[in-house]
């Protein structure tokens, strides 16, 4: 399936087999959009002291040690490798946490991206849950702009936030911080349909070399999301990274859904009814 | 990293746990009480049980009344809960529900508002004709909402939670009837609670077990706490009315009490198991790889 927008539909191929683990990519983009800080915390596990993806931050750089040899033919040196990768929003073709989102507040953007507009989201939380890979989070901060209103307000900020793939920087005609800071162009940003083809040339050059379990994540259009805006290449199985293997956007079951929940509903009547008949009162 | 059989990043969560705080679930239960609150108003008053008809409006208004202000209050920005209605938005079920809550909370009061003061006869019938046409989807989209989420154990549930939402609001509106009416004119509400009742247990018993290990979180931690709640409440409390609810003003009051409070544990069950299912990468990755290593594909 292929959507059209008004803009050429763009997004990142991130080549995980050149990442070194810099984490310049998180940082600008904590720069960039202004994204808070929400603490630190050391993890013990190798590098990482990010952890995931979340509401404050948007770039997350992985760290995975292994006792694997870097390649298979032979070349791998001494077993023991260290897989990098800068995980970001995958901005879904067919998005669960644009579909499920109550105010339009979550959009597709001429660049073919999904943005979350904040000055119309309420902070309902759906597209928390709805998201296959667990990006979209609400800030539990304290809110930064306007004070809360007496009544119903709130002393944090309450409202979902996760990449917008630098909106403002592609109305600009720049490219994403993530990608401009990236020193090893293992973040490109560029048209999907060129990074597509830049990511099967290389996935074969990789193969050949005989690289230990290279495989592309996101890049095919069929798969459960209709592919990624933002894929990967990944030198492991996508779980070892935090990936899900197969995500699948949950709308995909809706129209089902709701023909059960027209059967459900039809059965309440027809419960309620039978509770009249038959005995007295 | 490779313990029992699947894989995952030291062992964190692949999808994030949902935001919802208390109010949801108890929305949950106030919601599908008041949708087959409603129904049961109206189809009482058309087999002219006025007395039934009478407590049912009022328990479904004033359910009805109370969902509203449950929902806003979970939101990260209360004041912005009027951009629910912004838009009208059939792939979102939380943006149809906030429509159908609109039109049963607004019929539904109107029409205890006028049986109240006994104003404007016919207007109270198409109010509660309108509420009792919410009722159903407003009783059973809250399973469709949970269901439509990559949490698993609630969407592989999605054949079952509109079902169980469903009998677990229809024991709710019969149970709450109960409480407040004279036996003898609450004989269909209690059949409706003993039925509702189960219905719902036995379906939350069939779907744990279908479901398998994703499953297994309902056997579990709070979920399998206010699982056991559930069915000791609900299954007592209609034990009761069936055996004493018809005879005694005080046994239909307890055993009414009982079921709705088994009601209540039983959405916090299925809120609880999807918080611990989301929590544990097992229940993403698993099932997910092996329908990846399943024959025919990739």
């Amino acid at each position: 399936m292929s959507a059209t927008y008004e803009r050429e539909r763009v997004g990142f191929f991130t080549d995980t087999s050149v990442c070194i683990g810099c984490k310049a990519c998180e940082v600008a983009c904590k720069e960039w959009n202004l994204v808070p800080q929400d603490g630190q915390e050391w993890t013990g596990e190798s590098y990482d002291n990010t952890s995931q993806l979340d509401a404050n931050t948007w770039r997350h750089v992985a760290f995975v040690e292994q006792e694997k040899p870097l390649r298979t033919n032979g070349d791998g040196g001494v077993g023991i490798r260290w897989l990098m990768e800068s995980d970001v929003c995958k901005h879904c073709t067919h998005a669960a946490c644009l579909d499920v989102c109550p105010t339009g507040s979550l959009f597709r953007t001429e660049f073919g991206t999904v943005v979350v507009q904040e000055d119309i989201c309420n902070g309902c939380g759906y597209c928390v849950p709805a998201c296959p890979f667990g990006v979209i989070d609400k800030r539990h901060l304290p809110a930064t702009t306007d004070p809360p209103p007496l009544f119903l307000g709130k002393k944090e900020d309450g409202r979902v936030w996760k990449c917008t793939l630098c909106y403002d920087r592609l109305k600009g005609g720049h490219e994403p911080a993530c990608a401009k800071a990236c020193p090893t162009k293992s973040i490109q940003f560029g048209p999907l349909d060129e990074l597509r083809q830049r990511a099967d040339e290389r996935l074969a050059k990789l193969q050949r070399d005989g690289w230990n379990g290279a495989q592309l994540y996101g890049r095919d259009p069929d798969d459960g999301v209709g592919g990624f805006g933002a894929f990967f290449l990944l030198l492991d199985d996508p779980e070892v990274y935090g990936f899900p293997p197969d995500p699948v956007v949950t709308t995909a079951h809706l129209p089902q859904m709701y023909r059960t929940m027209a059967s459900a509903a039809a059965a309440i009547v027809v419960g309620v009814a039978a509770a009249f008949i038959g005995g007295r009162s | 990293m490779s313990e029992n059989g699947y894989r995952s990043y030291y062992g964190r969560p692949v999808i994030k746990e949902p935001t919802w705080t208390w109010e949801i679930p108890t929305y949950f239960f106030t919601g599908g009480l008041a949708g087959a609150s409603s129904v049961l108003s109206l189809t009482a008053k058309l087999a002219r049980n006025e007395k039934l008809s009478r407590t049912s409006l009022y328990v479904g208004a004033a359910a009805d009344a109370v969902s509203p202000m449950l929902l806003v209050s979970d939101l990260g920005r209360p004041e912005r809960f009027h951009h629910m209605l912004r838009v009208l938005k059939v792939t979102s079920p939380m943006n149809l529900g906030a429509w159908v809550l609109l039109v049963s909370g607004g019929a539904s009061n109107t029409a205890a508002l006028l049986e109240l003061l006994g104003w404007l006869k016919p207007v109270k019938l198409a109010a509660e004709t309108v509420a009792a046409l919410a009722g159903p989807p407003l009783a059973t989209y809250t399973g469709v909402l949970v269901a439509d989420t990559a949490v698993p154990v609630w969407h592989e549930a999605r054949h079952e939670l509109p079902w169980i939402f469903g009998a677990s609001a229809a024991a709710s509106a019969g149970a709450a009837a109960c409480m407040f009416l004279d036996p003898e004119s609450a004989g269909p509400a209690r059949r409706l609670a003993v039925g509702g009742v189960a219905a719902e247990g036995g379906l939350m018993q069939g779907v744990s077990i279908r479901l398998g290990e994703t499953g297994e979180v309902y056997r579990r931690g709070a979920a399998r706490t206010f699982a056991w709640a559930a069915k000791t409440l609900a299954g007592t409390g209609a034990a009761i009315l069936a055996a004493r609810g018809g005879k005694s003003r005080r046994a239909a009051a307890v055993g009414g009490a009982m079921v709705l409070a088994g009601e209540l544990c039983l959405r916090w069950s299925v809120f609880k198991a999807g918080f611990q299912s989301a929590r544990d990468p097992k229940y993403t990755v698993k099932p997910q790889r092996e329908r990846l290593q399943a024959p025919g594909r990739g």
